[in-house]
């Protein structure tokens, strides 16, 4: 039996491209994410302003978004790209370049595009959390507007965010492994093949969940880390 | 908006909605009884319980579901004991039972993360309390804690609701024909992709308004205001 899986992982090599898809979730997960918290931020500012028209925009795309499978998204972007994304490429004479980097960059954008929904709630509940007190204290020492946001209100709602974004990357690197279903080289598609070609889905399955165990406890390692270093200084109740 | 699209694509989704709802009645129907059980398992005073219920849902919580649905489908089939008992057969040989299965495992988890934490919020006179009229302890659970944790708990459930809807779509990568099964087919028949997105946002987005509003209510009933109030 371990003799088997030693072969297995070894020898033929499995237990590296399984690494090598981790990898490559792990690259979508962060790019992922990071994309969508960049684009969050913004949305959530108008949101939280209030700005006519432009905020219920925003609105129905984070329901939408929150609202359906993250695997209907993940198709609608797929299968609704495909055509127009070769037409530009070959338009351009890149049709074979955008055929191999094609689906990496839909599938980082899919995931940006769920990320960013749930972030937007998270930073919007953060900004309508800072304090009144301390704005208008700021407004007191006659800070500019725009002062007053960049030096007072995003440095604490970004720590107010902390958790909330922490809960949105767990949930994005969960929610890489979906990609795989239109065919993308992540663990779980190293995973599918693995167990295809060697008949003992069971154990890749396993390993491949036990790969994401390790990122996940990881990540909230690290999370706790930073979330005490920013909180120092605040007493915790 | 083409409206032949709708009246095609309308009844093949009707049919999956009913797949969605039966998973997600079985995800609701046992799996909030297991998860309140586990949740309980987590705070026994044995350790080895607590251990494993620990164990359960760090790893379901720590884990795609993704992975969790091929793991019960695919990987457990792998296990000889499995396909010749019966019972255990049953219960993942079919793929719509595998999808069951796997939404009841993994909303177990997080619905016991959720009941914990209503339970160790509760006051701790009250079930001093309790104790001090010489009630049992499981009349203390079912009379005392449970009522008041669940309370506590619902809304953070009703949202879990809404995951167990979403989540039941991961049926479709195992050919069980839900909404999102018959999204994809249709998707790739007819090439109206935009149309179909939006005709099945829809369908998603009204079950989640009739449970969230089923869920709201149940909450207000529950809630000590609405005496208050009167």
């Amino acid at each position: 039996m371990l003799h088997d899986i030693w072969v297995l992982m070894i020898e033929k090599g499995w237990l590296l491209a399984l690494l090598r898809g981790a990898g490559i979730t792990l690259l979508i997960g962060f790019l992922g994410a990071v994309i969508g918290l960049a684009t969050a931020i913004p949305l959530a500012i108008l949101r939280w302003r209030r700005v006519p028209a432009l905020s219920q925009l925003v609105d129905a795309y984070s329901i939408v978004v929150r609202g359906v499978p993250g695997l209907l998204v993940i198709y609608l972007l797929f299968f609704g790209s495909v055509d127009w994304v070769q037409k530009i490429a070959s338009a351009f004479g890149y049709a074979e370049s955008a055929e191999n980097a094609y689906p990496l960059i839909i599938g980082i954008a899919a995931i940006a595009a769920i990320s960013c929904a749930y972030s937007i709630e998270v930073i919007r509940g953060a900004l309508q959390a800072v304090p009144a007190g301390l704005l208008e204290a700021a407004r007191s020492l006659s800070l500019s507007p725009r002062v007053t946001f960049s030096r007072v209100t995003l440095p604490l709602a970004l720590r107010l965010a902390l958790g909330g974004i922490n809960n949105v990357w767990q949930m994005t690197i969960k929610d890489t492994s979906l990609v795989s279903v239109v065919g993308m080289q992540e663990l779980m598609r190293a995973a599918a093949v693995a167990a295809g070609i060697t008949r003992s889905p069971l154990l890749f399955y396993c390993m491949a969940a036990a790969m994401f165990f390790g990122m996940t406890v990881a990540s909230q390692v690290l999370f706790n880390r930073v979330e005490k270093h920013f909180n120092r200084g605040f007493t915790r109740g | 908006m083409d409206f032949s699209i709708v009246t095609y694509a309308v009844p093949f989704l009707l049919v999956g909605v009913k797949t969605t709802l039966l998973i997600a009645f079985f995800g609701v129907g046992i799996g909030l009884p297991f998860g309140i059980l586990m949740a309980t398992a987590r705070m026994s005073r044995r350790g080895i319980v607590r251990k494993c219920a620990d164990f359960y849902c760090a790893v379901f919580r720590g884990t795609p579901m993704l992975v969790q649905v091929f793991v019960i489908y695919y990987g457990l089939a792998q296990i000889g004991f499995i396909r010749h008992n019966t019972v255990l057969w049953w219960l993942i040989g079919d793929s719509l039972h595998a999808a069951i299965l796997a939404v009841i495992l993994n909303t177990g988890a997080y619905t016991a993360e959720i009941f914990r934490t209503a339970l160790l919020s509760l006051p701790r006179g009250l079930i001093e309390a309790a104790q001090a009229c010489g009630m049992s302890a499981w009349v203390v659970f079912h009379r005392v804690k449970f009522p008041l944790a669940l309370r506590q708990a619902l809304p953070s459930y009703s949202t879990e609701v809404a995951v167990i809807i979403k989540e039941s779509s991961l049926a479709s990568t195992i050919t069980v024909l839900e909404i999102t099964g018959y999204a994809k087919r249709l998707m790739s028949e007819t090439f109206a992709i935009m149309e179909i997105f939006v005709i099945t946002a829809v369908f998603y987005l009204a079950i989640n308004v009739v449970c969230l509003t089923a869920l709201h209510a149940i909450e207000r009933r529950l809630s000590f205001e609405r005496h208050a109030a009167r």
